[in-house]
């Protein structure tokens, strides 16, 4: 026969609420969800609970138990000490519409908002063949039974109301994740998407969401941190750029974040064959006009200078058998300082402009 | 009566369920052109049909190209003991395939073969590995799928109309209580919204059902809280009609430990990839429960059964591996026999049987499952199981190649659990999936093209309007009523005991004069609290719905004088072919259930010939049988 343990629920609505206590029967081998159940039945038959299937495998009965975000039909009450309050909140980071039930609307917007599956077009409904390793990596993501934990415990929204418009959240990460794994699916710039529509640069890769996903999805390390990565290469590499000088331009997918401004510098770049640089210096008029507007990735600086060298090519060996009294300077023996103003790696905004 | 806010719309097809029947049905109604409804009684991508776990059943071929849609057909037939619409068996087996592959384009990943095409799954009762899979997640997929396919459809919308709502919006957490009807033809749907207790009218001239099952009904069930018979119970009240509601699937292997998961579901797959039952006593007991009709498809030793999992060809399959009435049927009576484990169950051995990495690898959501749930690891310990009630086999009684209700009503259609006839007596694993999308596609497609035929929109009458506000209220202004849980719970006893697995004409008696009985209380039910997301007030009114839909079934079963399938009368133990050409159909006659006895529509013969003749003379009364021989002999000359 069960025992007697103590509660703590939160009723209430939008208006507010309180925590209220109850004292229910508790049996062996029973969840949290079977003792809210039983409080409908007994002393709180009003009391608003979503759930469905009570097997972990709709995602519907999150909650916070104790502070921790949870599927109620997942926590057993053997976790719990005998007599040990148990103390059940609903999800913080949406609104509350009633007691344990929030308004999660916020996901499907953010689902509604994420680029469906683009089906490849020469393939006919029959004919996809794809390898098992190759969908196993995005079949890890469509485990998601959408239970919302991870949204609900990401602190980029947890506490910052004002950045639900900006940002995504891990449970859409890793459908874009999933996407871009897809071994078929015809849209190329998942990653760019992610990071520029989603906001995917909040995260900070705290991993939080891994720890509460009850499917247990490496939400960040399978998912969110290869997508950072291969935002990163495609944008940053320079074997990915070499590429795009080797091919002709367009051949190479265009990021749609950065190919809007940046087709005049790269045709600059093409002509020079010099290096593209972070800030400042190309000597292109074009492309520092450009750089004013805002950042651009393919301006070019003048080549760095080559140490000195003997014949064989190699760095003198001691300071002995070199014709200077030092080691050589860093910046190239050539340079001396201060620099030329038009040499400094940076362009100040109104450098242009006529000095007073 | 006071002043009662209504929000009002207007849909060309408003479809009532969002799992896998009805996310279908509103896609083809959409594709067709229709603005179109989805009436979600939870929240979007929550259904019921995220449960199934094996796969998919469609002939593909892609393991064993043996395999065709006649295979198929021939065993959905057998499954349900021939008492299936043939038509809409053949429908099934032939379009299945197409409506997997047409899941790919939309975005599934299913598990693969080596060739890098679907891979299929053995499944009991089908013939050949036939069921598509992911893992022992399917359902998730598939309702992922539709999910985001429904999406997709709606960033087309938003791309070219400016609104992701344009032609086709979701209203999750709604729950739809009445059908409202302009004379014979459907004119629209009132409901509630959960969250707010808010009113809503659909105005729509053609609706379809996709509401799944009844089990809710029975105190051990696989099923969720949304599976009150709805669909059933809003059909019925429509004036259209339901066939063999005494037909529900027990499935063998639920849990029966810890008693609060007591009934959620244990894959087949498990026995599929090698698991097997054993009794207290050790003994693997299936063997003693192989019937006549199936010891040519079923190993009688355990060296045979042992080889079919890698020589299906040249051996006959494990009895494990039969179809799930007796499976159930068999569990049942070892535990009878006392030889059941302590928590009445028997056991399922996957441990012995698979390396633990292989276990974790087929079945990783059973064995998550077992882990967190009951603290057992299944690739150390076997598993204790016993019959839980799964799936309801009747349903609505439509049309088989439309999907439309018969009966008295129009502009009314049903695909999936709610609609009946696909699976006869017994429904195979794996043709449920299957069944949603072959003719859900179907149901929303006809819905599109009924209201496209329509020259006027049939009106909704301000009256029916104001009767279902009353009605939905009536719980919540009556406070001398009993508690919506308390009647619940003794519906679910009168169920589970009385018009369960085994029955029994005195038990069915019984039953009936208490539900009579109950009908009296659940019409004075009260929920107490207000309107706003309160789940005392929504029980109440799923009560009523309940309360019919389980008349219909104990009346059914208490007529039915012979076992078949998901009907197992212990006074009437041996399947009678006189019974096979009967269908009970239900109706309602103002509020008391009708029964009536309607032959079951003759097989084609090209189909009635793709079975032996000693295999029909199991099923087929004399007089079939000399009909059958005049065929053959016809065809012969």
């Amino acid at each position: 026969m069960g025992t007697k343990r103590p509660f703590r629920i939160w009723r209430g609505d939008e208006n507010g609420g309180d925590l209220r206590d109850y004292t229910v029967e508790v049996n062996e081998g029973e969840v949290v969800l079977d003792v809210i159940h039983r409080l409908q039945a007994t002393d709180a038959p009003d009391l608003a609970c979503r759930w469905n299937c009570k097997a972990g495998k709709c995602g519907s009965c999150s909650m916070e138990i104790n502070g921790k975000p949870r599927l109620s039909c997942m926590t057993r009450m053997s976790t719990f000490e005998e007599g040990e309050t148990v103390t059940v909140t609903p999800l913080r980071t949406f609104p509350v519409i009633r007691d344990l039930v929030t308004d999660v609307s916020f996901n499907y917007e953010k689902a509604r908002e994420t680029p469906a599956f683009a089906p490849p077009a020469d393939v006919a409904p029959g004919d996809y063949r794809m390898q098992q390793v190759d969908v196993e990596r995005s079949q890890e993501f469509r485990k998601c039974i959408e239970c919302f934990l991870c949204q609900n415990v990401c602190h980029v929204i947890r506490d910052h109301e004002e950045n639900k418009q900006a940002f995504s959240g891990p449970r859409f990460f890793i459908r874009a994740a999933e996407l871009d794994m897809h071994p078929l699916d015809a849209k190329t710039d998942r990653k760019e998407y992610a990071q520029s529509e989603m906001g995917l640069g909040f995260c900070n890769i705290t991993k939080c969401c891994t720890e509460v996903c009850p499917e247990h999805i490496k939400i960040t390390d399978n998912g969110i941190i290869p997508m950072k990565e291969r935002v990163v290469d495609r944008r940053y590499d320079p074997l990915v750029w070499l590429g795009s000088k080797i091919f002709r331009r367009g051949q190479v997918p265009q990021t749609s974040v950065t190919s809007g401004h940046s087709s005049g510098a790269v045709t600059a770049s093409a002509a020079h064959g010099g290096v593209h640089s972070h800030a400042g210096g190309s000597h292109d008029a074009r492309a520092e006009q450009q750089a004013q507007q805002g950042v651009n990735w393919h301006r070019e600086v003048p080549h760095p200078t080559a140490p000195a060298v003997d014949v064989n090519g190699k760095l003198p060996l001691t300071e002995l058998t070199f014709d200077r009294a030092a080691a050589p300077s860093p910046f190239g023996d050539d340079v001396t300082f201060p620099l030329p103003a038009e040499h400094l790696n940076f362009a100040h905004p109104q450098q242009d402009e006529p000095k007073h | 009566m006071t002043e009662t806010r209504i929000e009002r719309h207007h849909y060309d097809v408003v479809v009532i369920g969002a799992g896998g029947a009805g996310l279908r049905a509103a896609i083809e109604a959409r594709l067709a052109g229709k603005k179109t409804a989805i009436i979600s009684k939870s929240l979007f991508g929550k259904a019921h049909t995220v449960m199934a776990e094996g796969g998919a059943a469609a002939a593909m071929g892609n393991v064993n190209s043996r395999d065709n849609w006649q295979v198929h057909f021939r065993d959905t037939m057998r499954g349900g003991k021939f008492l299936n619409n043939f038509r809409m068996a053949e429908l099934h087996a032939k379009e299945s395939p197409q409506r997997i592959w047409e899941l790919e384009t939309y975005g599934a990943l299913f598990d693969r073969t080596k060739d890098g095409k679907i891979s299929q799954r053995n499944f009991g009762g089908h013939e050949y590995p036939r069921l598509a899979h992911v893992g022992d997640r399917t359902g998730l997929e598939l309702i992922r799928t539709l999910q985001q396919k429904i999406v997709s459809l709606q960033q087309e919308d938003k791309r070219d109309l400016g609104d992701y709502e344009a032609r086709i919006r979701v209203f999750s957490e709604t729950t739809i209580t009445e059908l409202l009807l302009d004379g014979d033809r459907v004119a629209g749907a009132f409901g509630y919204y959960r969250e707010s207790g808010e009113f809503v009218l659909f105005e729509a001239p053609a609706v379809v059902l996709a509401t799944g099952g009844v089990g809710r009904s029975y105190k051990v069930t696989s099923n969720s809280w949304e599976y009150t018979g709805d669909g059933h119970a809003l059909a019925l009240r429509a004036g259209a009609t339901l066939i063999n509601m005494e037909f529900l699937q027990f499935h063998p292997t639920g849990m029966v430990w810890p008693p609060s998961v007591k009934g959620i579901l244990v894959t087949e797959s498990v026995r599929g990839d090698g698991g097997v039952l054993k009794n207290s006593e050790g003994k693997r007991f299936m063997f003693d429960y192989v019937p006549d009709v199936f010891r040519k498809q079923y190993a009688d030793n355990e060296a045979e059964a042992d080889r079919w999992y890698k020589d299906p060809d040249n051996n006959r399959r494990p009895p494990e591996l039969l179809p799930r009435d007796e499976v159930a049927r068999a569990i049942n009576s070892e535990v009878k026999a006392g030889r059941g484990t302590p928590a009445g169950g028997v056991y399922l051995d996957i441990a012995s049987r698979l390396p633990a990495e292989e276990i974790r690898r087929r079945l990783p959501s059973m064995y998550h499952q077992f882990k967190e749930l009951a603290d057992v690891d299944i690739t150390k310990e076997p598993m204790e199981v016993g019959p839980t009630c799964h799936y309801v086999m009747g349903g609505v009684e439509v049309d088989p190649d439309s999907g439309a209700a018969y009966g008295t009503v129009r502009g009314l259609f049903a695909a999936g659990e709610v609609s009946g006839g696909m699976h006869g007596s017994n429904r195979l694993g794996g043709n449920s999936l299957s069944d949603l999308l072959v003719f859900g596609k179907r149901a929303g497609g006809h819905a599109a093209s009924y209201a496209d035929q329509l020259t006027a929109r049939p009106a909704v009458s301000v009256r029916a309007v104001e009767a279902a506000v009353e009605t939905a209220l009536a719980p919540l202004q009556r406070d001398t009523g009993e508690s919506p849980y308390a009647l619940q719970q003794d519906l679910q006893a009168v169920m589970g005991d009385l018009v369960g697995i085994i029955r029994r004409e005195g038990e069915l008696v019984d039953a009936l004069a208490r539900l009579a009985e109950l009908r009296e209380r659940v019409a004075k039910v009260s929920a107490a609290g207000g309107r706003r997301y309160n789940p005392g007030w929504h029980l109440a009114l799923d009560l009523r719905n309940m309360l019919v839909v389980s008349e219909c079934t104990a009346k059914a079963a208490l007529e039915r004088q012979e076992s078949r399938g998901g009907h197992t009368r212990e006074d009437y133990p041996a399947m009678d072919p006189k019974w096979r050409r009967v269908n009970l159909v239900c109706s309602l006659d103002g509020d008391a259930v009708r029964l009536a006895q309607k032959p079951l529509p003759k097989m084609r013969t090209e189909l009635i010939s793709l079975f032996d003749r000693a295999e029909l003379a199991k099923y087929l009364t004399d007089a079939e049988l000399a009909e059958f021989d005049a065929l053959t002999e016809e065809a012969g000359n």
